[in-house]
């Protein structure tokens, strides 16, 4: 697709710190390339911001590859933007007409606080992560060979499969309710799906969930919005494997 | 270790917010059948609603059943609802909810109350007269004064009014809403999932989520155009 040059019309986020009241800003962008990613559209926005002596627009980034999970945004009305499986920084301004009035926003979740314009502070992924998200083995020095222990391949591929989430948070940010389901799902799932997760899968299933709901995260009603907008993919059979691990563990959990 | 009770937990409420709703969809089954019936014979239809109507088992067991499930079912529906609103505060400026979700799916709670507010028509309708009848007068018969089975009688004349028709024509389109997205979903939050057969629950709800309330408002429709 050959390069074009677009005007957009920026409806920005904008919020000093975690008490500002914040509100929605204007900003009309002149020539973006639609070669360009979302995140370039932005560093060039800030630039002209930067030279105009205003403040720049602030939001994550870091890999910019797709991998790192650090990029968030809520671009007209989805998380991650209008295109499908990819992250905000792998978006691009092809994907957006010209003359189009682009609505840029933080994800919105009473345990994703604003810190700071369109970046929210997702440690509260980080504290669930903390209950169990791990294997409680010490594994380094005395490394076995990975084919020592066998794993079903279907069992393996959907393991991989969850661990692929990269932890951005789209997830809770598209839910209607803010619900962490999809991404505790992928990360109990990811565990009790091998035998080395299996060991510590009923402690992991309570404390993580428990961990989630102190956050303050809503409850899932299955609306299954969070698949569609998941960069990763990440499928609902996880949140299935979810129920059942809780109701193995709550049902014939010891404690 | 954390608390697990069912009760205490998101996951734990879901599974009952999905077992009651279950409950409720078995119920419904039967009630549909046995109003359906009322369109074929009115003398059948008074048998059973008879049965129904004075077996104490039914009465005293399966009556209260019913009445928790719907009580709990809806009392949990707006304690979710609560809980996921609060879980975000700021809305968003711009929420596009119809690239990745039904309608239905987001709107449970409308089509819910829609239900319940159905629910307390028809209970005045019916359920509270059949208790007057029954507890209050003791009149435990079954019968008119002309000597004719009640029931039948009952039910045909309450749908002479088209008010009363539309009033259940319009619930029922809102139970059916209620139910595309709750058949599947009970599904889910109790962890049933296959790729084999969720596919078939999910074309099953869809045909559930018509047929049923279809069937009531034919009855309804039914009894309105047979009036003399
Ligand atoms: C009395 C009024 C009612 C209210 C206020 C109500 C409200 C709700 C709410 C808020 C949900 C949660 C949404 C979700 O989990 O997706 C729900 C789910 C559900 N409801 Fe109802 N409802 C009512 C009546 C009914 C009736 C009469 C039935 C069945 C005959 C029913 C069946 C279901 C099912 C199967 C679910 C899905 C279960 C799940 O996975 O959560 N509901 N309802
Ligand atoms: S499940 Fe998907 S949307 Fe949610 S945190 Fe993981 S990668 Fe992001
Ligand atoms: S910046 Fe790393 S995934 Fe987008």
């Amino acid at each position: 697709m050959a390069e074009k040059f677009i005007n957009v019309t920026l409806k920005i986020w904008r919020q000093k710190n975690a008490q500002d009241a914040g509100k929605m800003v204007d900003y009309p962008l002149k020539n973006v390339s639609t070669d360009s990613s979302f995140l370039e559209m932005l560093d060039v926005l800030n630039e002209e911001l930067v030279a105009k002596g205003e403040e720049p627009v602030a939001f994550d980034h870091d890999c910019r590859e797709g991998i790192c999970g650090m990029c968030s945004l809520y671009i007209n009305g989805e998380a991650h933007g209008p295109d499908r499986a990819v992250t905000t920084c792998q978006l691009h301004m092809r994907m957006f007409k010209d003359g189009e009035t682009i609505t840029i926003e933080p994800f919105r979740a009473t345990a994703f606080p604003v810190i700071k314009d369109l970046i929210v502070d997702r440690d509260s992924f980080d504290r669930i992560m903390q209950k169990g998200g791990f294997v409680s083995v010490n594994t380094s020095g005395n490394t076995q060979d990975a084919n020592a222990l066998p794993i079903r391949k279907e069992d393996a591929d959907n393991a991989f499969d969850a661990a692929t989430c990269i932890g951005c948070g789209g997830c809770v940010a598209t839910c209607k309710n803010a619900s962490a389901m999809l991404f505790v799902s992928a990360k109990v799932a990811q565990f009790s799906l091998l035998p080395q997760g299996k060991v510590e899968a009923q402690e992991r299933v309570k404390n993580m969930l428990h961990q989630m709901d102190v956050e303050g995260f809503g409850n899932c009603t299955n609306t299954g919005a969070c698949e569609v907008e998941c960069p990763k993919g990440i499928s609902l059979d996880n949140i299935a494997r979810f129920n059942r691990e809780y109701m193995k563990a709550a049902v014939l959990g010891s404690e | 270790m954390s608390d697990t009770g069912l009760t205490k937990t998101s996951i734990g409420r879901k599974i009952l917010m999905a077992l009651s709703g279950g409950f409720l969809m078995f119920f419904l089954v039967m009630h549909v059948t046995i109003n359906a019936i009322s369109m074929f014979s009115p003398e059948t239809f008074n048998t059973i609603s008879h049965f129904m109507g004075t077996n104490m088992l039914i009465q005293i067991a399966m009556q209260p059943v019913l009445m928790l499930a719907v009580v709990f079912h809806l009392s949990m529906g707006v304690v979710l609802e609560m809980k996921n609103r609060k879980a975000r505060t700021n809305k968003y400026a711009m929420n596009n909810g119809a690239a990745n979700s039904s309608w239905m799916s987001r709107n449970m709670i409308v089509t819910g109350i829609m239900v319940l507010l159905f629910l307390l028509v028809h209970f005045v309708d019916f359920w509270i007269p059949e208790m007057v009848t029954k507890y209050a007068n003791g009149d435990m018969t079954g019968l008119l004064p002309d000597g004719g089975m009640r029931y039948w009688e009952e039910l045909h004349h309450k749908f002479a009014n088209p008010v009363k028709v539309g009033i259940y024509v319009l619930a029922f389109v809102f139970l059916g809403l209620h139910l595309m997205h709750g058949f599947q979903s009970a599904f889910q939050s109790v962890g049933f999932r296959h790729k084999k057969y969720t596919p078939v629950i999910e074309k099953l709800g869809v045909l559930y989520a018509i047929l049923i309330p279809l069937t009531f408002i034919v009855i309804a429709i039914f009894h309105f155009t047979t009036q003399q």
